[in-house]
């Protein structure tokens, strides 16, 4: 590969300065004249169903401008999944979980907002709630969805391989049960919507979205309208971590109201709205069984693995399948039984969040590797160098793995971390532990499944680039940017970009699945050569040269190995001007994942994601024996991102994800008691402030992937998987004791080290 | 005073220095600096990321000390200068940690950012040649959920002389 100038630079974020100058623009900043404030009305019972809805003394509230229930909107049901879409913006009949929606306002002021919903009037009629997954799959539980028996709305009963027969090859059997805890993904936006209605009747949604073009299609089906009179801008987003994907009863309200009273409408979520009635990461109950030969060969493993979905299906199917598919890498694994089940419970939402359903079954994984390896003598890290996945070879689900720098993240992790020196040679209550991961770069699915980019060239030199990406703060518009500035030879200033208008740019799946630097940036890419070409064609003629012997570099055009026998961007684009071709001088791209049939897991096997990232976390702990905090004092973030376009944001990827999945080992859970989130707010609910922060040394394994845009794949979703097993390894190895139950807080400690004393 | 439904709404006159000019308007009395600075203002730079007090994004100077403008009233810090994020540069120059911040990554969604760069201005301005662990400290009250404060620190870190 040629040299690059300007992919794989350390180049701030091209926002950054908007946004350390106040003058970024997100939802909530934005306000129009006239804009009325919403507010909704949110159940307090878990489950019962709604007798009455009286919003009279709402609508006589001073400045109310417009209240309603369930009954007042289309019978359309929404969800992520097609196939699984089971909610609706506003309760129809009846409320599963405390904080469903039940009825919305809007008011010329948000205090007018407030009071009229103190006015409303519910008669509810109390049902019996469930608020354990395992409880209720048993029969005669209460149901929580007609239409669905023992509360499983999604499951999955895979094997691969023959399990019971490599179990019986087994020389060693090992079972284990895990639990895992609901976390809130806390972006620190809180979840946005603005509408405004044109004279033509089209409405248009600002909103904190990861996915504008898929909440385009969510709104006009609510809505019940053509999706031509829905267009979505995606503003700045401060964070979403998969919390964004969905359409939220906001966005409907918003629309809905806009429409009605032909004013612009704003809906701000606070901050308890956030925890309460969003979506978290789902709680499991994993069992796993997995059988070993002698020679430290992972034989078998098999699964059941019950996800506590809470009230909604949210991404039930895909997150259950995920949870099963995603045990096959980073190891090699022939047998496997996965049971899986999504389970409803009357309690706040399940969703994608980071890592996606793979992270809770990956903790057990990696949590039981380490007891494995301590039984049968081997050293953790052997063992799993022993069994790693290694590129190009078969796999049993069909996934293709054309790069695979596993091997390579578990060595640089262990080295960084000092494991020779560390591992069991710590004083007491000290220890070092890792763990391993696969991510895809990107996600199958079967209506949005490419990304289009249009790159147009102007007079002056510079170039629009116009993506659908959704930029929500991890820097995907300065990745594609670089990339399309490399391709055009052009520094990273020449571009200005469009980004997330459902009425201006192409369609783009959203960020999701990780995929946007592979799919989008690709795209891009394209779009970008094809523009060149153009321009190439019209400077060839010139020149009297043959296209292919043109090169773009350092704003210029020229003959490859000589710089002097050329001209400038400038004089070709004026030359290409002047000789009448057509204009504007447009490049575009589509890319898709290159499966013949692409796959989205749930029914067949088949290669799921364009590309597939790995990577070890490794933890140095300290345990306080005295108080059983545990301080992290150390992680080593390794990760294969085929190849870093922004080595400082691959870093501050990684570097925010080995946080939140630390949170998630030792500090964060959604605590409810019968339905009631009890700590709906940053005091309560334990996120790692910067006290808590480790030292963070980020390690880029580069495996140059031929799929990805200049080899690059994932990075930043897949580094959550690792973080908690790893953490819990360490304190295994700081204080002897094995936690199968996240997160693990001072308590738990305490009494492990109680425990332990009186052995 | 203006009455709607039972309840008595008191309005009031309030002056306030932000950013080196003076406003002078009409609003209740009950109203927060956060809500006065973001809606009559337009001051958005402020952000609003829990309005309860924990989560520092809404942080303003006040007489040079960090406040949580969430839980202020504006009418109490009339006649105090009032600096928000926007009024940081002097004279269309960047303040230095504004660049760090750029400069080291220390911006993903940039929701924390505004509060996180004037908790850290008003902190090295007491404390000019902190340890990491201060550093750490002082910006404990400001919540980042993108960057894993990593790149926070080292920004504010490359401004001291250690």
């Amino acid at each position: 590969m040629n040299k690059l100038d300007v992919v794989g630079k350390r180049e701030p974020m091209l926002d950054a300065w908007e946004k350390a100058t106040g003058r970024a623009r997100f939802t909530d900043d934005l306000a129009f004249p006239g804009m009325l404030y919403g507010k909704i009305l949110r159940s307090p019972l878990a489950h019962a169903k709604i007798l009455h809805l009286d919003l009279t003394g709402a609508e006589k509230v001073t400045g109310v401008k417009g209240a309603i229930g369930g009954e007042d909107i289309p019978k359309k049901k929404y969800g992520i999944v097609p196939m699984a879409k089971d909610e609706y913006a506003l309760a129809i009949g009846k409320v599963r979980y405390v904080g469903d929606e039940v009825a919305a306002v809007v008011a010329t002021s948000l205090d007018a907002a407030e009071e009229a919903l103190s006015k409303i009037q519910v008669d509810y009629e109390e049902l019996p709630a469930v608020f354990d997954p395992v409880e209720a799959m048993q029969p005669g539980a209460p149901v929580i969805h007609e239409e669905v028996h023992n509360n499983v709305s999604a499951s999955i009963r895979k094997e691969f391989g023959n399990v019971e027969k490599a179990f019986g090859e087994s020389d060693f059997l090992f079972e284990d049960t895990f639990e895992t805890q609901a976390v809130n993904h806390c972006p620190l936006e809180p979840q946005a919507a603005l509408a405004v209605v044109d004279p033509s009747g089209k409405v248009t949604l600002y909103a904190s979205t990861q996915i504008p073009f898929f909440l385009r299609r969510n709104l006009a089906t609510t809505l019940d309208i053509p999706e031509s009179k829905v267009r979505v801008i995606k503003p700045k987003v401060g964070g979403g971590f998969g919390q964004k994907i969905d359409l939220y009863a906001k966005d409907f309200c918003a629309a809905f109201f806009a429409m009605k009273t032909k004013k612009p409408v704003k809906f701000v979520y606070e901050r308890e709205e956030v925890f309460t009635s969003t979506r978290q990461r789902h709680p499991m109950h994993i069992q796993l069984k997995t059988g070993m030969r002698k020679d430290g060969t992972i034989l078998a493993q098999q699964f059941k693995v019950i996800a506590d979905g809470g009230a909604y299906n949210s991404t039930a199917p895909l997150m259950i399948t995920l949870a099963c598919y995603f045990i096959m890498l980073p190891y090699r694994l022939e047998n496997l039984l996965f049971e899986g089940y999504h389970v409803y419970t009357n309690k706040p939402v399940g969703g994608a969040m980071r890592g996606h359903g793979i992270p809770q079954v990956r903790f057990a994984v990696e949590a039981q590797l380490d007891h494995v390896a301590e039984k049968m003598g081997i050293d953790p890290l052997d063992l799993r160098l022993k069994n790693a996945f290694q590129a190009g070879a078969p796999h049993p689900a069909k996934l293709r793995v054309q790069t695979c720098g596993f091997s390579d993240t578990l060595k640089t992790a262990a080295k960084g971390i000092g494991w020779e020196e560390k591992r069991g040679k710590l004083p007491f209550g000290r220890g070092v532990g890792l763990a391993g991961a696969s991510f895809p770069s990107g996600v199958s699915n079967m209506s949005h499944i490419s990304s289009g980019a249009m790159v147009k060239i102007e007079r002056d030199g510079s170039i629009t680039l116009l993506t659908g990406a959704a930029d929500i703060g991890q820097g995907a518009e300065t990745v594609i940017s670089q990339i399309v500035a490399e391709e055009l030879g052009v520094p990273l200033e020449d571009i200005r970009i469009t980004a997330a208008d459902t009425e201006i740019t192409p369609l783009d799946p959203g960020t999701f699945g990780s995929g946007v630097t592979l799919r989008a940036g690709n795209a891009a890419k394209i779009a970008s050569q094809e523009a060149r070409e153009k321009l190439f064609e019209a400077v060839a003629e010139k020149m009297e040269v043959n296209v292919k012997e043109l090169e773009a570099r350092n704003r210029r055009i020229y003959v490859k190995g000589s710089p002097e026998r050329g001209m400038s961007f400038k004089e070709a684009i004026k030359f290409y001007q002047y000789s009448d071709r057509p204009m504007p001088i447009i490049g575009r791209g589509s890319y898709q994942p290159p499966a013949k049939e692409p796959t989205t897991l749930l029914k067949e096997d088949g290669n799921f994601s364009p590309a597939y990232s790995f990577m070890t976390q490794a933890a140095e702990v300290e345990v306080d024996t005295k108080t059983g905090k545990v301080k992290v004092l150390k992680m080593v973030a390794s990760h294969d991102c085929g190849k870093a376009i922004n080595p400082m944001l691959v870093e501050g990827q990684l570097e925010g994800s080995v946080v939140g999945g630390m949170g998630q080992a030792l500090y964060e859970e959604v605590i409810t008691e019968k339905g009631r989130v009890l700590n709906p707010s940053f005091l309560d609910y334990g996120i790692p402030t910067a006290m808590e922060a480790p030292s963070i040394t980020s390690v880029e394994v580069e495996t140059n992937d031929p799929e990805g845009p200049f080899g690059a794949k994932e990075s930043g979703e897949g580094t959550q998987l690792a973080p908690a097993p790893a953490i819990i390894n360490a304190i295994y190895d700081a204080i002897g004791v094995r936690f199968k139950t996240l997160p693990v807080t001072p308590e738990k400690i305490l009494q492990a080290l109680d425990e332990k004393k009186k052995e | 005073m203006e009455v709607r439904g039972k309840e008595v709404v008191v309005k009031r006159i309030i002056t306030l220095n932000v950013n080196g000019e003076e406003f002078e308007f009409l609003t209740e009395v009950h109203r927060t600096l956060l809500e006065v600075l973001r809606e009559d203002l337009g001051l958005t730079g402020t952000k609003r990321g829990c309005d309860l007090g924990t989560c520092g994004a809404c942080t303003v100077l006040i007489e040079g000390k960090p406040y949580l403008s969430c839980l202020t009233l504006a009418a109490d810090v009339q006649g105090k200068k009032i600096v928000t994020i926007e009024g940081l540069a002097q004279d269309g120059e960047p303040h230095p940690l504004q660049k760090a911040f750029v400069q080291k990554g220390a911006i993903q969604c940039g929701f924390c950012t505004p509060g996180m760069i004037l908790m850290a201005k008003a902190f090295l301005d007491e404390n000019p040649n902190p340890s990491e662990e201060e550093v750490k400290q002082a910006i404990s009250g400001n919540i980042c959920r993108c960057t894993g404060y990593t790149k926070i620190v080292e920004a504010i870190l490359s401004l001291t002389h250690k």
